[in-house]
């Protein structure tokens, strides 16, 4: 089964940029990743930059429109994902437990949509 | 064939089947969608003279056979379920032992207490909200049909139907695994299970609004499902408290209420009508969950129960010990309720001014809590009374009287209302 992990978390929360709780933290991402990837499950995954780098894109009416900032303003922004491959639900939250920000954001675990494939 | 004789072999029969099927086909809609028409295929062709001599092992086969069919139908099924189920084996170790005695085909009977194990911790795997839990238990566990779930809780079938079908949908579309959690994971786990199974318990026991104090059924699934996941977990001591706690409680179902269907308080009840069976089962079970030395929140409670079951009236009822375990109880639960509850147990121990006094110190730390709730107002009625400051008493009972919708419980406020 493939989960989409998607990483929420307020912006201001965790540990402040350049500070060394950061530099700690920036281990701890680089670890998890590597258990994920050790452990065989990680298909993929990136950080994403910040909801006021976002633009949002929809088409109305035949025309394009596009707008400046996130598709919705919360407090909890989506900053990242990771696509992981494992038996079931169970590992999947057993592995977003361990991401670095879950003890400050939410792991938010969504299972991929399997298309049917051509025979 | 009888249609009691049918109903009997579902009950018995239909929490094995499906819960034999999730293992083997590992989807619990088909594995339900299966057991139903071999049941319905029973209901049509069983008679007195042609009913298998093992209906059991007759229902799980045709089961096994439809599901088959279903898998064999369904591209996407059998592209999901691979190899990883072998139900033409199965079958075929099925043959011709419908009439006889247990064959190598039949789950070992401590597989099947697995299977059932499995199926209750699926159904209340944390990613599915509480009613989800609730509605599919009854439903895949138990055997309920959408109909009596719906019943039970008060809703439309419609409404109930939407809520199991979006539940299965989840647990097929994130891979809910209908397994029992690893040793670490257990206890935690454990807690959504036993939470499922007391909400179960009390939808049954008593009813927020509506003429019927107790829905029976209920109280029946909740209490198998309570021993079955006690006696398969035998060193869990919550499960076993929780066990205790149904049996206790529900062994004063038939004195609960009178030949009119109203509520009767513990002090009134005809303890003759207590089931001897119940509080004995209760008793053994809470006697386990005290030698595991991990007491919770359920133990404590089934301890309460134990102390009133014991008692031969309520005078003779020992109030001091209850009111040492309501303190231990709200160290587990700090909560208004279980605060109320104290007071009341301090009233019968040590009179109604030392009640009061705890349910003034009560009403100062969580006013907001209490107004709406009608047992505060009920019970500091009752104290008021006893102290003989009737119209303080009258104006407690109007309030619990405004915010009460059983009709049971009104009637017994109003007839409290007019002694004052």
């Amino acid at each position: 089964m493939r989960y989409a992990l998607l990483l929420y978390s307020d912006p201001v929360a965790g540990p402040e940029q350049g500070s060394p709780e950061q530099a700690a933290e920036m281990q701890q991402w680089f670890a998890y990743t590597e258990a994920l990837q050790g452990a065989g499950a990680l298909l993929g995954g990136e950080p994403l930059h910040g909801t006021d780098t976002a633009t949002t894109v929809k088409v109305r009416d035949g025309g394009t429109v596009t707008t400046d900032g996130p598709f919705a303003e919360t407090k909890e922004t989506l900053g990242g994902f990771y696509l992981i491959d494992v038996e079931t639900i169970d590992d999947a939250i057993e592995w977003a437990a361990k991401i670095p920000l879950a003890p400050y954001g939410s792991v938010e675990v969504r299972p991929i949509m399997e298309l049917p494939t051509e025979a | 064939m009888q249609q009691s004789v049918v109903a009997q072999v579902f009950a018995d029969e239909w929490p094995k089947i499906v819960a034999t099927l999730v293992r083997e086909v590992r989807d619990i809609d088909l594995a339900e969608d299966a057991a139903q028409q071999a049941f319905t295929e029973a209901a049509a062709s069983w008679g007195p003279t042609n009913t298998p001599s093992r209906p059991g092992a007759w229902l799980l086969t045709t089961a096994r056979r439809r599901a088959v069919d279903v898998i064999r139908r369904n591209a996407t099924l059998r592209a999901k379920l691979g190899d990883a189920v072998d139900l033409d084996s199965a079958i075929d170790g099925d043959a011709n032992r419908i009439g006889g005695e247990s064959e190598p085909g039949d789950p070992e009977p401590n597989q099947l207490l697995d299977d059932q194990l499995a199926l209750i911790f699926g159904c209340c795997h944390p990613a599915l909200n509480r009613e989800a839990q609730i509605a599919i238990t009854l439903r895949s566990v138990c055997g309920l049909s959408t109909r009596q779930i719906a019943a039970a809780f008060l809703i439309s079938e419609a409404t109930m139907a939407k809520r199991l079908v979006r539940a299965k949908d989840k647990i097929r579309a994130a891979a809910i695994p209908f397994t029992v959690p690893p040793r670490d994971r257990l206890t935690e786990r454990l807690d959504a299970v036993l939470a499922v199974i007391y909400l179960i318990y009390t939808a049954g026991h008593s009813a927020n609004d509506g003429a019927v104090l107790i829905r029976g059924n209920l109280c029946d699934e909740a209490r198998w499902l309570a021993s079955l996941v006690a006696d398969l977990l035998p060193d869990q001591s919550e499960a076993w408290g929780l066990s205790a706690l149904i049996n206790l409680t529900d062994a004063r179902r038939e004195a609960r209420t009178d030949e009119a269907g109203q509520l009767v308080l513990l002090a009134d009840q005809d303890r003759s009508k207590w089931d001897g069976t119940l509080i004995e089962a209760g008793r053994y079970r809470l006697n386990h969950a005290d030698g595991l030395d991990q007491p919770g929140p359920y133990q404590i409670q089934a301890a309460i129960a134990s102390t009133h079951a014991i008692a031969s009236s309520e005078e003779t009822t020992q109030w001091e010990t209850i009111v040492a375990m309501y303190d231990h109880l709200a160290i587990w639960e700090p909560t208004p309720v279980v605060a109320l509850n104290r007071a009341a147990a301090i009233s019968k121990a040590y009179g109604p001014a030392a009640g009061l006094e705890a349910l003034d110190k009560l009403a100062f730390e969580s006013a907001d809590e209490l107004d709406d709730y009608r047992y505060y107002h009920a019970a500091r009625a009752d104290m008021l009374f006893r102290l003989s400051r009737r119209s303080e008493a009258a104006d407690s009972y109007r309030r619990a009287l405004d915010l009460t919708t059983n009709e049971s419980e009104r009637r017994f406020l109003s007839k409290r209302l007019a002694e004052c």
